[in-house]
Formats: C-alpha cells, sequence, structure tokens
C-alpha cells in the first residue's frame, strides 16, 4: 500500500518486544464500528480501525442490473471496493484499477460463501466500500464494515464475517500490521473467518513464510478475527438493542498479551 | 406465543444475555445459535449438524413446532393481503412495474385495474413515478409478485406526500388495532394511507403533513421503547384521552381491525387474520403493541 520511498527501512520491533506503535505481537490496532450509518442504503456500517477509515453500503436485494447478470436460482453478490482520492498521502488515481478489482472480488467471493443466496432469485446484493483513510488493512476493514452492512441490510447469511491480516515483521509473526509494518515487513497475509464453522473465507498472501511461520499465522489470525467478531456483534446489538437507546456505539478493543 | 402474554419489557441491558429460549425479545445475529430444544427450524434460521442458528438479525419467536427469526431490518418482504404503496417504475403493453421496495419489482395487469384499458394504452393511466396503492395477491414460487388495484381503498395516489418508514416499524405506526394511526390521523387532520412495505401516503394541511412526519421519525427511533404512545401524542399536543386498547396487553389477533376505518375510509389497516395463514409462521403481528 501506498510508494516505499528511498528510506532505511524501520526498526518494526524494538528491544522490549514491543512494536513501533507500542503493541504486541498479538494486539490489534484500536477498532470502533458504528452500524446503520447512513440512511438511504438498506444496510450500512462504518468502521474505524487504527487510522483506516472505512464506509460500507449494502442495498438489495433489488433488481438486476444489466438485466444479462441475473440468475434465476439465487441472488447474485456484487462488490465495488474502492480508494478515495485522498485515503493515501499521494493523492490516489480516482476510479478503478486492479488492485481494487481484485479486492472487490475477493470480498464478493467471501460473502457469496455465507449469504443465503437461493432465498432471492433474480436479484442482485450490492456492497459498495469506500475507504476514506487508509493505513494497510483495509480490504479486511471493508469486509468488517461490509458484513456488519449486511447483517443491518436484514441479508441472510450463515455468520458474520470478522477479518484481519497477520503479517511477518521483523522476523516475527505479528497482528494486524499498520502501514509502516505492511511496507517495510516480510509478508502479508489477511484472512476471513466463518465463526460459526471455523472456515475461512478469504486468505492471501503477500511475501515469503515458510510452513511453520504460516501455521502460526493462521493460528493468530483466527484468534484475532474472534475479538472482531465481538466487536461486530457488539455495533449490531447497540444499534438493534431493544432496551436502553444509549447511542455509545463505540467499543474500542484491548487486546492484553 | 407460547410463552404467554408478554410480561412487559424486561430490564436494561438483558438483550445480549445468552439465556435463549426462556423468554421473548431476544435479539439474536447471524450465525448465534437459537437454544431451542425439539423446534424444528423456521424462517431466518438455519440448521447445521443438529443446532439451530439465526441467519439474519432480529427476534427470536419460538413458535411450535418451528423456532423463527423475526427480522428487524431489511428490505419489505411482500405477503399476500398485504396492502403496499408502489411506484410505477416501468410501463409495458399490458402491464406496469412498481416499485414495492420489495426485492423484485411487482408487475401489475391491465386486467388487475378497475380500468377497461386497451392494449398500449397503459401509459395513459399510470406513468412512470405515479404512486398506487396495491394488495398483493400472491408470491409465486418464482419470487413473481402478483399485485392488484382492484379492492376496496386501491387505487391511484393523486396528491399528498409520500413518506417512507422501515417496514419492522410499521406495526408500530398502526398501532393496535390502528390505535397509533387514528391518533396521528385526528390529532394532524391528515388522511394517511399505510403501507406495509413502510411507504406511507399523507395528505391533509402543510402543517399536518410536518407533523405526521415528526411523528413517524419518533416512531421510528423510539419505536423499540416503551410509552411510545404518551411520547407521540405530547408530540402532537393531545393529552390525557388513552387511545383506543393502548393499555391492553394481550396481542390482538388480526393486526388489523379496522378501528380507523370509519373516519378515513382510506386508511386500511392490512387485513388481518393471519392465523388463518395456517403453516406459515409470519407472525408479522408479532411487534403489534401500542405501548
Amino acid at each position: 500500500m501506498g510508494s516505499v520511498g528511498a528510506k532505511e527501512v524501520p526498526q518494526l520491533i524494538g528491544p522490549d518486544g514491543r512494536r513501533i506503535d507500542g503493541r504486541q505481537l498479538d494486539e490489534l490496532r484500536p477498532l470502533r464500528i458504528v452500524a446503520g450509518a447512513l440512511h438511504r442504503a438498506d444496510g450500512s456500517a462504518f468502521v474505524e480501525w487504527g487510522a483506516n477509515k472505512v464506509m460500507a453500503a449494502v442495498y438489495g436485494p433489488r433488481e438486476v442490473h444489466p438485466r444479462h447478470l441475473q440468475q434465476n436460482n439465487k441472488a447474485i453478490v456484487q462488490c465495488r471496493y474502492n480508494m478515495a482520492a485522498f485515503s493515501v498521502d499521494e493523492r490516489k488515481r480516482p476510479g478503478l484499477d486492479r488492485r481494487s478489482q481484485e479486492i472487490s472480488k475477493v470480498i464478493a467471493e467471501a460473502f457469496e460463501s455465507v449469504i443465503f443466496a437461493e432465498e432471492y432469485p433474480r436479484t442482485s446484493i450490492d456492497i459498495y466500500i469506500e475507504v476514506l483513510q487508509a493505513n494497510a488493512g483495509t480490504r479486511c476493514a471493508g469486509l468488517v464494515a461490509a458484513s456488519v452492512a449486511l447483517a443491518d441490510a436484514g441479508i441472510p447469511m450463515v455468520d458474520l464475517l470478522p477479518a484481519v491480516a497477520v503479517g511477518k515483521i521483523g522476523g516475527q509473526i505479528a497482528l494486524d500490521l499498520r502501514k509502516e509494518e505492511d511496507n517495510f515487513g516480510e509478508a502479508d497475509l489477511p484472512m476471513a473467518l466463518v465463526p460459526q464453522s471455523g472456515r475461512l473465507v478469504l486468505l492471501q498472501m503477500e511475501g515469503h513464510m515458510n510452513r511453520e511461520e504460516l501455521s502460526r499465522s493462521l493460528d493468530l489470525g483466527v484468534v484475532g478475527c474472534r475479538k472482531i467478531y465481538d466487536v461486530m456483534k457488539q455495533a449490531l446489538r447497540d444499534r438493534y438493542s431493544v432496551t436502553p437507546a444509549a447511542p455509545a456505539p463505540s467499543v474500542p478493543t484491548e487486546a492484553p498479551a | 406465543m407460547p410463552h404467554g402474554h408478554r410480561p412487559g419489557r424486561r430490564g436494561p441491558g438483558r438483550e445480549g444475555a445468552p439465556s435463549h429460549g426462556t423468554s421473548d425479545r431476544i435479539l439474536v445475529l447471524p450465525g448465534e445459535e437459537i437454544a431451542a430444544r425439539g423446534l424444528q427450524p423456521g424462517t431466518g434460521t438455519y440448521r447445521v449438524n443438529g443446532h439451530i442458528y439465526a441467519s439474519v438479525l432480529g427476534l427470536v419467536q419460538p413458535r411450535p413446532p418451528f423456532v423463527r427469526v423475526a427480522p428487524l431490518s431489511g428490505r419489505y418482504i411482500p405477503k399476500a393481503r398485504d396492502l403496499v404503496i408502489g411506484i410505477v417504475t416501468d410501463v409495458q403493453g399490458t402491464f406496469w412495474l412498481l416499485d414495492i421496495g420489495a426485492p423484485r419489482w411487482a408487475p401489475l395487469h391491465m386486467t388487475g385495474t378497475p380500468w377497461k384499458i386497451d392494449f398500449g394504452e397503459t401509459e395513459q393511466y399510470l406513468k412512470v413515478g405515479d404512486a398506487v396503492v396495491v394488495s398483493v395477491e400472491q408470491i409465486e414460487n418464482t419470487g413473481r409478485i402478483g399485485v392488484t388495484m382492484i379492492g376496496d381503498g386501491l387505487g391511484k395516489l393523486e396528491g399528498g406526500t409520500l413518506a417512507t418508514i422501515s417496514p419492522a416499524k410499521i406495526p408500530r405506526v398502526i398501532g393496535k388495532g390502528g390505535s397509533m394511526i387514528q391518533t396521528i390521523q385526528q390529532a394532524t387532520r391528515c388522511e394517511v394511507v399505510v403501507g406495509q412495505n413502510g411507504r406511507l401516503w399523507i395528505d391533509g394541511p402543510d402543517e399536518g403533513i410536518l407533523r405526521v412526519r415528526e411523528a413517524l421519525r419518533l416512531v421510528e427511533t423510539e419505536g423499540q421503547r416503551r410509552g411510545l404512545t404518551e411520547k407521540v401524542q405530547s408530540l402532537l399536543g393531545i393529552s390525557g384521552r388513552p387511545p383506543v386498547g393502548a393499555r391492553e396487553t394481550e396481542r390482538s389477533p388480526g393486526r388489523g381491525s379496522p378501528a380507523g376505518e370509519e373516519h378515513e375510509p382510506r386508511h386500511r389497516p392490512p387485513l388481518g387474520e393471519d392465523a388463518a395463514g395456517g403453516s406459515e409462521m409470519d407472525g408479522d403481528n408479532s411487534e403489534q403493541d401500542g405501548n
């Protein structure tokens, strides 16, 4: 994400074993989720995750446009992941590029595997993810936002879809990389988990890891996903809870070592 | 409901408690297990290895032999005999396509209107953008939604204005036996048609329309809390006079006992008798209480 300058590689893990932002290796960045942040969409969510800010809106099930994409036996799931021009330090050229197309595709496919699409034949479920501010891990933040938005839209699905990236920095496996760690680290491994079944429905890797590191990364990622899952559920409960309408949809995660 | 009449709202902070199956008003999220011993998975749920999970965000409703989850959000899911407000989105030779806020557009055939129309004359009667009150006839298993404009209170809407609210909140807008909507109509001197799809048509003095919208906003934001009727009354400047049936605890079976009808022939709280709906656990009257 972003361009690597000619700077020298910073020290990603200090002598005390902490990362540049003071986190432990298995610690998440603070995560805040607001469900139902938009009025016009059928479902929506806003996610602040570290320095990431992501908005997701879901429309549907609704009529398919263009018509020929329509499927007679199920709903189609379409996703558009987009980064705002101002989301990164150097202006991002607006519009679809190869990276955002790929991310849109893998996110759509992740959701296809959990949405009960057969319940709404000949319709489309449209997911829009707008990255307003990026700091590594935006596809995971987008997935989390979209997942809460889908639940907010009343779409039937197997489960919410928490997601997180694990990476290798300074020779160590670390949870939830931030920008500097992503840029100068050795590997990045985003994943999305179905907590109900324990299945992974998104798994990508950039960089290098050996088998043992991969295995440890997966374990660490699953643990991270479960923490994120709790925050997602709390965001939805805050919005739909029958009793107190306390307008405090903020739940920071503290991940003790 | 198998648990008898509702014992009133529970204390704060209990919704998240995993005490499934013991009381009503349990909020579940997709993927959460529902403890429902001996019950079959109904709508809004799925079963894996003998365990039942929620597939949508909503409230658990045991309806033996099924347990279902009544969604709290989402698009309008059409049901036969629902009265809905549609907007014409397309005109064809023999039919119109209506946006009723459902997953699909609903075709209104010219034979389903009170007019005698020749082929190709459809546009002389309804144009794109026109609003109509129609009744859902049937949902075919292809998902096609059949609607008709023949019937009491159905037809094209002239004048007035439209408002939108979540379909899940419509029972609150109507109130028990139509008490809420009746209160609103009387206090604002407006005529209101309530569509089960979350659309409302309001006609009357401008100032009254604004007050209806305010009342709707209140129902939308406070709809799940107690004392809603009182809040709406004080918003509309009515005091004391308790509306019909507001204090009842027993749920009225057919949500649409048309209490408002003598006053407003247009307002038809959807034809009741879901009891006759039999096997389908549509339980739409679940949120039906005026508190």
